[in-house]
């Protein structure tokens, strides 16, 4: 767990006058499941092109399993496994034969091909209908024999850009299993481009946030919260008929609050900088003779992190 | 090389392009209409053109405007067989390099168009395949597809030019030592040079439409033969067909290799 297997040093990409990657510079460890976010042609797509040698970058270093990628690109890319964004998948075969041609270019054993093939059609749920054109494969089916087909040389660094978009609940909950299993249990490394911020504080161990090609967080999810988290959301309970009084008392309760109270559906809900005014809002309240009968702080997520982020950026221009 | 995955490449970029009707139809129909039919219509004529009188002269008219080359070729034979040798084996033999420029384009324009149109060469870039291997597989599959068509439609043109010009040549006539090296000289060439252009032109196209519609221009070359050819500036010996053949490869040469110049992942992808 403690070398690293994606290695980027100062990385810039421009086309023409824009700048798609931006002085990137980032680490990550084997077995890992990295996360990596941000907003639509923040340079993530570029990220994993240059990563995989497919993309010449103008500038900064980088290696992959200790290899070059644009030196070394095949036998970089004969252990890598990728995921595009659309689903590249030729609608004019059929599923099994998708398969069978990416076998033959990753070079697997031809002994091994037939149940290796089945075994992931299977695992996809899509051994019913192997054997027909994919012209008529939903978007969900054609997302799942991509992903298929990335695992079929079982590589040991999967870079997947939004494996579950176009998926139903059921089939993503089953692509995030896989990805947490592949990196717990087969020890393999997952760069992960998502926008879905639930499923990516869920599954990965660390996290990058860009911002225009820039690098504008990295870290774990949990200190992304603690770091950029500045406001948080309780719900305070108290007595049906005190409620008017309380409203009023946390309407100038400022700086222990950030704006007004809202009450909702006999909920009060109010916003505050940090849980460590939590005592002092309390200690207001009874002195006031408000019977307080449970108070309950929001837990952050990820999300809050990023338009945290975004706000901040927002704020400066 | 890795020629396992190139000719993985080649075998699905087949398959696929079996599929689409685009392809097919002109890769079927542009051979049949040309070898399957016309042999039999130009049989037909002189025993037609004899029945008005006149029209026989005027071919005896045109075949003495020929180059003396050609007129000793035909001078061992009477007039009527003198008019389906000139049609069936001269006047035919530009048209015949149709096929391989034309299927090759074709196929070329599904295979290096039409594979970035439906969005399917991102995935093969990230393969461990590299830039030159694949850069090959795509020439292999247009290229073999071409020849395969060209040598059947050959094989067709022996059947039919012999059995529908039998009534007045009485005789196996076709092929003879310039159709021979034509179709296994020339004709390769004339895939290449279509193969190539459409390599070319790919690299700039939207997609398989646009690609085919613009490359198109390369069957000029071959308009210019036939008329140099129907005006008696030059006929099609042996030796002309020969050089013809060279002047094509050379000029294939170049067109490969500006085309595996700008056949790089890099450029690739950033155009997707
Ligand atoms: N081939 C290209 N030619 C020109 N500009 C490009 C090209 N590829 C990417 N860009 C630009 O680079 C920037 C980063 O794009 P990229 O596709 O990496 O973003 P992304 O983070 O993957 O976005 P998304 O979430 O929408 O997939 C964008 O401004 C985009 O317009
Ligand atoms: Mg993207």
């Amino acid at each position: 767990m403690n070398h690293s297997v994606i290695r980027v040093e100062k990385l810039t990409r421009r086309f023409g006058e824009n700048i798609a990657v931006n002085d990137l510079s980032l680490e990550v460890q084997a077995g890992e499941v990295f996360g990596f976010l941000g907003h639509n042609g923040a340079g993530k797509t570029t990220t994993v092109r240059l990563l995989n040698g497919v993309l010449e970058a103008h500038s900064g270093s980088m290696r992959v399993l200790d290899l070059d990628p644009l030196n070394d690109g095949p036998s970089l890319r004969a252990r890598t496994g990728v995921l595009t964004e659309s689903a590249s998948v030729e609608n004019r075969l059929t599923a099994r034969d998708n398969l069978l041609i990416y076998a033959d270019l990753f070079s697997l054993p031809h002994e091994k091909i037939s149940a290796r093939v089945s075994e992931l059609l299977d695992f996809f749920g899509l051994s019913k209908y192997a054997d027909e054109k994919m012209e008529a494969f939903s978007t969900g089916m054609r997302q799942r024999l991509a992903l298929a087909r990335t695992l079929l040389h079982d590589p040991e660094v999967l870079f997947l850009d939004e494996p579950t978009a176009g998926l139903d609940p059921v089939a993503a909950n089953q692509v995030n299993e896989l990805i947490a299993n592949l990196s717990e249990e087969k020890g393999r490394t997952v760069f992960l481009c998502t926008h879905n911020l639930v499923e990516a504080q869920k599954l990965c161990d660390r996290v990058a946030v860009m911002e225009h090609g820039k690098l504008a967080a990295i870290g774990t999810p949990k200190d992304l919260m603690q770091q950029y988290v500045r406001r948080l959301d309780v719900d305070i309970e108290v007595s049906p008929e005190q409620v008017d009084v309380a409203l009023n008392a946390l309407s100038s309760a400022s700086p222990l609050t950030q704006g007004l109270p809202r009450h909702v559906n006999g909920n009060l809900t109010l916003t505050i900088p940090s849980r460590d005014v939590i005592p002092a809002l309390v200690s207001l309240l009874v002195k006031k003779g408000i019977r307080v009968y449970h108070i309950a702080a929001h837990q952050p997520s990820l999300e809050d992190v990023y338009f945290a982020l975004h706000g901040e950026k927002e704020a400066v221009q | 090389m890795n020629w396992r995955a190139i000719f993985a490449i080649v075998r699905k970029d087949l398959k696929i392009v079996l599929q689409n009707k685009g392809v097919l139809i002109p890769t079927i129909m542009v051979p049949l209409i040309l070898f399957g039919i016309i042999p039999w219509l130009s049989a037909l004529a002189p025993s037609m053109v004899n029945m008005g009188g006149t029209s026989l002269d005027e071919i005896a008219t045109l075949i003495e405007q020929m180059p003396i080359g050609l007129r000793t070729e035909l001078a061992p034979y009477t007039l009527e067989q003198q008019t389906i040798v000139f049609f069936l084996v001269y006047m035919l033999a530009p048209m015949f390099l149709i096929i391989p420029l034309m299927v090759a384009s074709v196929i070329a324009a599904d295979s290096f168009a039409g594979e970035r149109e439906r969005r399917t060469l991102e995935s093969l870039l990230y393969t461990p395949t590299s830039d030159r291997e694949l850069f090959i597989a795509k020439l292999i599959s247009s290229w073999l597809a071409a020849i395969v068509v060209a040598l059947a439609g050959f094989l067709l043109y022996i059947v039919m030019a012999n059995a529908a010009a039998w009534p007045t040549m009485g005789m196996i006539f076709f092929p003879n030592w310039m159709w021979i090296v034509l179709v296994l000289w020339v004709s390769p060439a004339a895939a290449g040079l279509g193969l190539g252009t459409m390599v070319l032109v790919s690299a700039r196209a939207q997609g398989f439409q646009d690609a085919y519609q613009t490359g198109g221009a390369v069957v000029i070359p071959v308009l210019l033969l036939m008329f140099g050819q129907l005006s008696g500036a030059m006929y099609f010996s042996t030796w002309i067909v020969f050089f013809i053949g060279l002047i094509l490869w050379v000029i294939d040469v170049a067109l490969i290799w500006f085309g595996s110049r700008i056949f790089r992942r890099g450029r690739l992808i950033a155009r997707l």
